[in-house]
């Protein structure tokens, strides 16, 4: 298989602002271009989309407006981790020669209908995602024996990242007590244990060794990928306190990348809600089963950012087809050494942790130089 | 007769496989395990509460039936995890399916 590496990317403010979904794509593709002048864009072969929005045809869209006119254009939907099933979508063009340089851009709107699985009937009258959360994390505090203000630590710890992040939506910092203050969803669940649905787009320029070389001296390498899908409908999830998926995932990509998970200098892992960062860690192997929230409370004491540096989905925002992608570049910006005041120590190989529908898929990337 | 043609009636079926008999969640007129068509169990099924929370009065459990169907439903009193219950009342509203349970 050939080399695949990531050469440039682009990104604007995530934000709750009402834009068309063809505006932000074109935004952060963008702003790509724009701080990558050199690269000649006739010669990108295939555009990915990453989207759940409703728009038609966004592929050949923005490709229109970009001026180019690849050999393959498309959109690529898997809700919440549209975005990095787009990334192996692309590494899969260029590693099998089909393509050359991908252009991967994820969008979506505050109001973006991905929020809800409607197929999901086994959940009743309780579609939205704040129930599957609830359950979880009431799950996880009685297998583990972990309080309301043990699991507000993990908002408190993103919100101050995406302080450093200036196109996180959160520019404050919260207290616990802030946390459990704010508005009461459900029994298990605070406004602020949320991530928020916001509009965002993230792009990303992956290459072939061959031409990454002759744009890049810096290239950031996928050296490992790790995809499963354990079903679409959230009661199938047999364990309600660990992430089956990302289990699986997680040691498939660490496998592919001959890392262990000891190696990881950095990872973005998708807390699309308080609980499910310690879930995450745990099923990764950063840490043992219950002891998620040891690590977040020693990571947020010791002002370490390894985790989540940009913020997470809690303090960055949540626009579904643009997070992995956002989590990918953060990643590569640490490797490079450009994340400026949330940059990390050592940071030389980097994981990417993204999953849809209550972890009932997860998709994991390991990066490095 | 299909599931949700009994559930818009107001009552809970169980699909099973004619040919192996395996319990298909969610519903569907196949089985995911042999292909077979399945039928439709009728009857009062017990299920038990897996986990619960909260929403204002209303409690939100999942509940486990046959050791193959979850689903979630509400329940007006207050649960207890591994409480034996039955569904009381269901339907589809708005193209919503719901369940509630005694």
């Amino acid at each position: 298989m050939q080399k695949v590496g990531i050469i440039a990317h682009g990104i604007i403010p995530f934000t709750k602002e009402d834009h068309k979904i063809e505006s932000i794509l074109h935004k952060s593709t963008n702003d790509l271009f724009q701080k990558n002048t050199n690269i000649d864009k006739k010669e990108i072969d295939a555009v990915l989309v990453s989207t759940n929005n409703n728009s038609k045809y966004l592929s050949p869209v923005l490709s229109e407006m970009l001026g180019i006119q690849p050999k393959i254009a498309h959109s690529i939907e898997s809700l919440c981790n549209s975005g990095t099933n787009s990334i192996v979508s692309a590494y899969s063009y260029i590693s099998s020669g089909l393509a050359d340089m991908v252009l991967v851009s994820g969008a979506e709107r505050y109001d973006s209908p991905g929020q809800i699985l409607e197929w999901d009937n086994s959940r009743g009258e309780f579609k939205h995602p704040i129930f599957w959360a609830s359950i979880f994390s009431k799950s996880y505090k009685r297998k583990f024996g972990i309080s309301d203000e043990q699991l507000a630590l993990v908002s408190v710890k993103n919100h101050k990242q995406a302080k450093e992040n200036p196109n996180a939506i959160s520019k404050k910092t919260y207290t616990v007590k802030d946390v459990i203050n704010s508005k009461k969803l459900t029994d298990d669940l605070r406004l602020l244990d949320c991530s928020r649905p916001c509009t965002g787009s993230a792009s990303v320029l992956l290459a072939s060794e061959e031409m990454a070389k002759k744009y890049t001296d810096m290239p950031i390498w996928i050296t490992g990928i790790g995809q499963k899908t354990t079903s679409a409908g959230f009661t199938k999830n047999t364990s309600l306190s660990s992430m089956e998926s990302t289990k699986i995932a997680g040691q498939s990509a660490l496998k592919m990348s001959n890392h262990t998970v000891s190696d990881i200098d950095v990872a973005e892992v998708h807390d699309a809600f308080s609980v499910c960062e310690p879930m995450a860690l745990e099923s990764i192997g950063f840490t043992n089963p219950g002891k998620g929230m040891s690590m977040v409370k020693e990571l947020h004491d010791t002002n370490n950012f390894k985790i989540n540096p940009r913020g997470g989905l809690i303090g960055t925002g949540h626009p579904l087809g643009a997070t992995g992608i956002s989590q990918t570049i953060e990643i590569v910006q640490q490797i490079q050494k450009t994340a400026g005041n949330r940059q990390t120590d050592n940071a030389n190989v980097g994981l990417v942790h993204n999953m849809s529908a209550a972890s009932t898929s997860s998709t994991v990337l390991v990066l490095e130089r | 007769m299909s599931f949700e043609t009994e559930l818009s009636k107001g009552k809970f079926s169980i699909p099973e496989c004619l040919t192996c008999k395996k319990i298909i969640w969610p519903p569907s007129e196949f089985c995911d395990n042999c292909n077979g068509e399945t039928s439709l169990k009728k009857g009062e099924f017990e299920g038990k509460i897996i986990e619960f929370s909260r929403q204002d009065k209303n409690y939100f459990c999942m509940v486990e039936f046959f050791d193959s169907i979850r689903l979630i439903a509400k329940m007006t009193t207050n649960p207890k995890k591994d409480q034996i219950v039955k569904i009381s009342k269901c339907g589809i509203t708005n193209g919503n399916y719901f369940f509630e349970i005694i």
